[in-house]
């Protein structure tokens, strides 16, 4: 039963697990300022962790791994990639924060996370899914909250908590039905049993009703979507990044993987329902970021906006709209991610989190700004940076599956993104500081975010040029579902 | 052709960009020594393969390159010039040339001329741009089409808002991405469903021209995309009535963005329309074309009326922009073999003429320090060679026998002729129009006599500048004295979009 492959299977899992052991046995005899250093070893450890699994544990043909809890297929494995990678980030940017930096829990926090990401990204069962994503998201509760002494960020933490606890408990209910209505957790014997009729289709409409409760909080789509400005706001900066990213993405993973493979039987009825969705969510997410002058909740709006793009592409229900959603986050990942570095090393060195505050940083630090440039261009959707590309992709998926409305309404949306991406980019480039002596105010890079950035502004521009390799890593993860 | 010319002359600019970016920023002089290099050596470039196009009398897609880009999609990075496109690379090299001698700039006078704010950031986005503006030109493909289109659009943004004029930079490069954002995604929604449509008929996926040229779309498929694919793309042409973002991003932006925005983004705008919309959609042409014509006569004429009314020297070339793209649409909107060569040279002719006109004016406001028409006055005898540019420029632009105007400008009204008469009528007051309000112009501008507040202070042009004058001026009279150097080659590409129109 316990093959070579069940490790490999595995493999990331066990090594992140093992990063956070070593975490767990080295931080208390470091002495206090060198605590940071977690945070090298956090992120050194992933870019092993991933190194090590691309060479030994890439997936083959899909399979089901440990009792058919877990799927071992390439969906799941790019997905992991790209947690591993947001979090060796997301660990870098934390790094120099100034009351989480020297503190290894955060670290530890931030791997179990993951841990739990990466098994989202794979589970094939209710039971494993559920734990995955409460996994996932209790660290992440205790990560929002992390600075006790600030009252923001304990606000933030609890409404994550009150919000992801109903969000879960409701996606909760929808499983036990599933459970109760067919007999068993395997998503894929519950797949058959819909193929069959065996489960009347009414029921299916009222799980996936409740399951979209859930997994909409995950991702931050309209209705659910409330937590995630405040939270942001208040969470510490690469927190707010990683919720951003790494989270809404693996809510995407179990979107798809769920959707796609478990229930295609009611494709009509719910790429209906999440078509009205992505246009409601792009709109809100849009329009609520026009008037916003703290750039963190800018961002959360955007990125609210964002899940309804890449709505389009599960929407479009086809083997492109699969691979268009995972390439999608890939370019999301790099360029949110991005953004909220900058946010976070501006706020060091300043301490202000206004979008005003930006104004004159082209002359404070011209390189960051380039790199805020980049990373806003490409949330705007302009080449040569990834957000391009993949919103290419999403609006090609829409109009193949004759979806025009819709791409219609995700360009529309597209121009308002436009406005206030650049409305922020004039603070910085256009705008001085009041005194016009920016010379004065440098704002340095630390080694660990001047490395962070670079690789990440790399990556935005590689996913947005060079994009044949990354589209054939999400479409060969898409293939798996249309098999 | 094994030597990837196309695709070095495309990506020169973006790596001499790069290299700006690296460079240190008080480095000023060598960041715009490099700048020069590289536009000098892009010139050359593009300057060599419209001579062998010429010389070796081709016809039809040249140069080729094709790479793959992504194969699961048929996105393909193919690069090609034909008779349309090759003189309008040839046309980029020369402003981007230009351009960067005009935006110099001199640290130690105290003429406040070209660049000195952060020039290095100026030229790496001004590169970025150049090199979209060269992508557009010679794809094949579709995607890559709307890849390097949207890349010459976005540092437009920044370009004007950080370098542009103080009074109405904001609201003029706002007004002008979003103008151009949104021309672009319509024509993006038309682009994706004829890919889709392509598929369908074909079973092959693929963005490329050549083939979606025969994808055999239906006719009512092409009249419901034509357009919003042309007009999308026609907003950068600038097509009454989507025309209002170019002045006012004409007037705002710096003198080289200016040169740019005017001589080359514009005919970006008109030959996406054609490329894409025109050659594409033949049969949504045809349907539409007196809507088109009508769009175009309404430019040309109100275009050059309302320059005449301007007090300020760059409205007045912003709005002679209008009116001389709308004869571009004009001829274009022909659909017969003598208007769309009209068509080609004007784009040519237009880019070289409006590029020398934003030149000069450029250089008389940063010494005058106004661009108020009345209250300027004898720049004759300060600026000789200046004056003598403008002139030229000035007869271009009234389309004199012997410039490259009227080479231009009497086939498209021939064209127009042979399709509707009355709009040739109706289009040719604009001639007249454009005569007085140059040569009103020229009068107060270089040989009344010069106010006194000038006096003393304004002083003559640096040798760049010369250099660039005389550049722009030998290519408005090569062409007028020796129409053989484009027409012929135009035509070749004309004949391309003819068998389209025919066979279709």
């Amino acid at each position: 039963m316990y093959t070579p492959q069940t490790f490999a299977s595995i493999l990331p899992e066990i090594l992140i697990l093992t990063i956070g052991i070593l975490i767990l046995i080295f931080e208390p005899f470091w002495k206090e300022e060198k605590r940071r250093n977690a945070g090298w070893l956090t992120a050194g450890g992933l870019f092993i962790a991933m190194t090590v699994s691309l060479l030994f544990a890439r997936p083959g043909e899909p399979t089901s791994m440990l009792g058919g809890m877990i799927r071992f297929d390439w969906l799941g494995f790019f997905f992991k990639m790209l947690f591993m990678f947001a979090g060796a980030a997301t660990a870098l940017l934390l790094m120099d924060h100034e009351r989480a930096g020297k503190r290894g829990e955060a670290y530890l926090l931030l791997l179990a996370s993951l841990l739990g990401m990466n098994l989202m990204a794979v589970s094939s069962n209710l039971v494993m899914l559920y734990l995955a994503i409460e996994t996932a998201s209790i660290p992440l509760y205790i990560l929002a909250g992390f600075l006790l002494d600030d009252e923001r960020s304990t606000e933030a933490g609890f409404k994550y908590l009150l919000f992801g606890a109903v969000s879960s408990t409701i996606m909760l209910y929808g499983f036990s039905l599933l459970f109760g209505f067919s007999g068993t957790t395997d998503l894929h014997e519950i797949a058959a049993m819909f193929t069959t009729g065996s489960i009347s289709p009414v029921v299916g409409f009222g799980v996936l009703i409740l399951l979209m409760v859930g997994l909409g909080f995950k991702v931050s789509i309209v209705p659910f979507h409330f937590w995630a400005p405040d939270v942001y706001q208040g969470a510490p900066t690469p927190v707010a990044g990683f919720l951003s990213t790494a989270s809404k993405a693996a809510g995407f993973a179990v979107v798809v993987r769920l959707f796609f493979a478990a229930l295609p039987d009611f494709a009509p009825t719910w790429t209906l329902v999440f078509a009205a969705l992505s246009a409601i969510t792009m709109t809100v997410g849009n329009l609520l970021a026009l008037p916003q002058t703290n750039i963190k909740r800018l961002l959360a709006y955007s990125s609210i906006s964002h899940a309804g793009y890449a709505l389009i592409g599960v929407v479009a229900f086809s083997q492109l709209g699969a691979a268009s959603v995972v390439f999608y986050l890939a370019a999301y990942i790099f360029t949110n991610l991005l953004a909220f570095g900058i946010v976070m090393a501006f706020s060091r060195i300043t301490g202000l989190e206004e979008i005003t505050d930006y104004a004159g940083l082209s002359r404070r630090n011209p390189f960051m700004a380039l790199m805020m440039l980049a990373a806003f261009l490409s949330l705007a959707g302009m080449p040569p940076f990834g957000g391009f590309v993949a919103k290419i992709f999403v609006f090609a998926a829409g109009v193949q599956a004759n979806y025009i409305w819709l791409v219609v309404v995700g360009i529309i949306n597209s121009i308002i993104g436009v406005y206030y991406y650049l409305n922020a980019m004039k603070y910085v480039y256009l705008y001085r500081m009041p005194n016009e002596d920016e010379e004065q105010h440098p704002v340095p890079l630390t080694r660990p975010y001047a490395l962070a950035l670079v690789v990440l502004v790399i990556g935005v521009i590689l996913v947005g040029t060079i994009f044949a390799p990354w589209f054939g890593w999400s479409d060969s993860g898409a293939l798996i579902l249309f098999n | 052709m094994n030597f990837p010319i196309l695709s070095i002359i495309t990506f020169l600019p973006f790596v001499a960009g790069a290299i700006i970016l690296l460079m240190p920023a008080e480095r000023k002089n060598e960041t715009r020594a490099v700048a020069l290099a590289a536009a000098t050596l892009d010139l050359l470039l593009s300057g060599w393969v419209y001579l062998q196009y010429l010389t070796q009398g081709l016809a039809g897609y040249q140069f080729l390159e094709q790479y793959n880009w992504l194969p699961q999609l048929g996105i393909t990075l193919s690069f090609g010039v034909d008779g349309m496109s090759a003189p309008l690379v040839l046309l980029t090299g020369i402003v981007m040339f230009t351009g960067v001698l005009i935006s110099w700039g001199d640290d130690d006078k105290h003429v406040m001329a070209g660049i000195q704010d952060r020039p290095r950031e100026f030229f790496a986005f001004l590169f970025l741009l150049a090199g979209g503006v060269f992508g557009v030109f010679v794809s094949l493909d579709l995607f890559m089409l709307f890849f390097f289109y949207e890349i010459a659009v976005f540092p437009m943004y920044l370009l004007i808002a950080i370098w542009g004029w103080v009074k109405t930079r904001e609201y003029a490069a706002m007004k002008l991405t979003l103008y151009l954002f949104i021309g672009s995604v319509v024509a993006l929604v038309g682009a994706l469903a004829m890919y889709w449509t392509q598929y369908q008929n074909t079973g092959v996926l693929s963005f490329d021209m050549l083939r979606l040229e025969n994808a055999g779309f239906s006719v009512a498929f092409q009249n419901i995309w034509f357009l919003p694919v042309f007009l999308g793309f026609a907003v950068l042409g600038g097509i009454w009535p989507f025309h209002n973002w170019s002045p006012d991003g004409h007037v705002a932006a710096p003198t080289a963005v200016s040169m740019f925005h005017a001589g080359v983004l514009m005919k970006l705008g008109a030959f996406a329309a054609l490329r894409v919309g025109v050659m594409l959609l033949p049969e949504g042409a045809k349907t539409w074309s007196p809507l088109i014509m009508g769009f175009a006569a309404i430019a040309v004429v109100y275009g050059a009326y309302i320059a005449f009314v301007q007090t300020d020297l760059k409205y007045m070339i912003g709005f002679s922009s209008v009116s001389h793209m709308g004869l571009v649409m004009l001829g274009i909107s022909t659909l017969n073999q003598t208007g769309l060569t009209g068509a080609g040279v004007q784009m040519f002719s237009h880019g070289v003429m409006t590029a020398l006109f934003f030149a000069v004016t450029g250089m008389i406001y940063d010494r005058a320090h106004t661009r108020m028409i009345p209250e300027l006055g004898g720049m004759a005898k300060i600026m000789p060679f200046a004056a003598i540019g403008f002139i030229i420029g000035g007869l271009v632009s009234m389309g004199m026998p012997l410039f490259s105007g009227f080479v231009a400008e009497f086939p498209i009204f021939m064209g127009v002729w042979r399709e509707q008469w009355l709009v040739a009528v109706i289009a040719s007051i604009s001639i007249v129009i454009t005569a007085a309000y140059i040569m009103m112009n020229i009068r107060k501008v270089f040989f009344s006599p010069m106010p006194e507040n000038l006096e003393g202070h304004v002083g003559d042009i640096t040798v760049l500048d010369k250099v660039a004058i005389v550049t722009l001026c030998l290519f408005m009279i090569g062409i007028g004295w020796f129409p053989a150097l484009m027409v012929p080659m135009v035509e070749t590409g004309v004949e391309n979009i003819m068998r389209l129109l025919g066979g279709a």
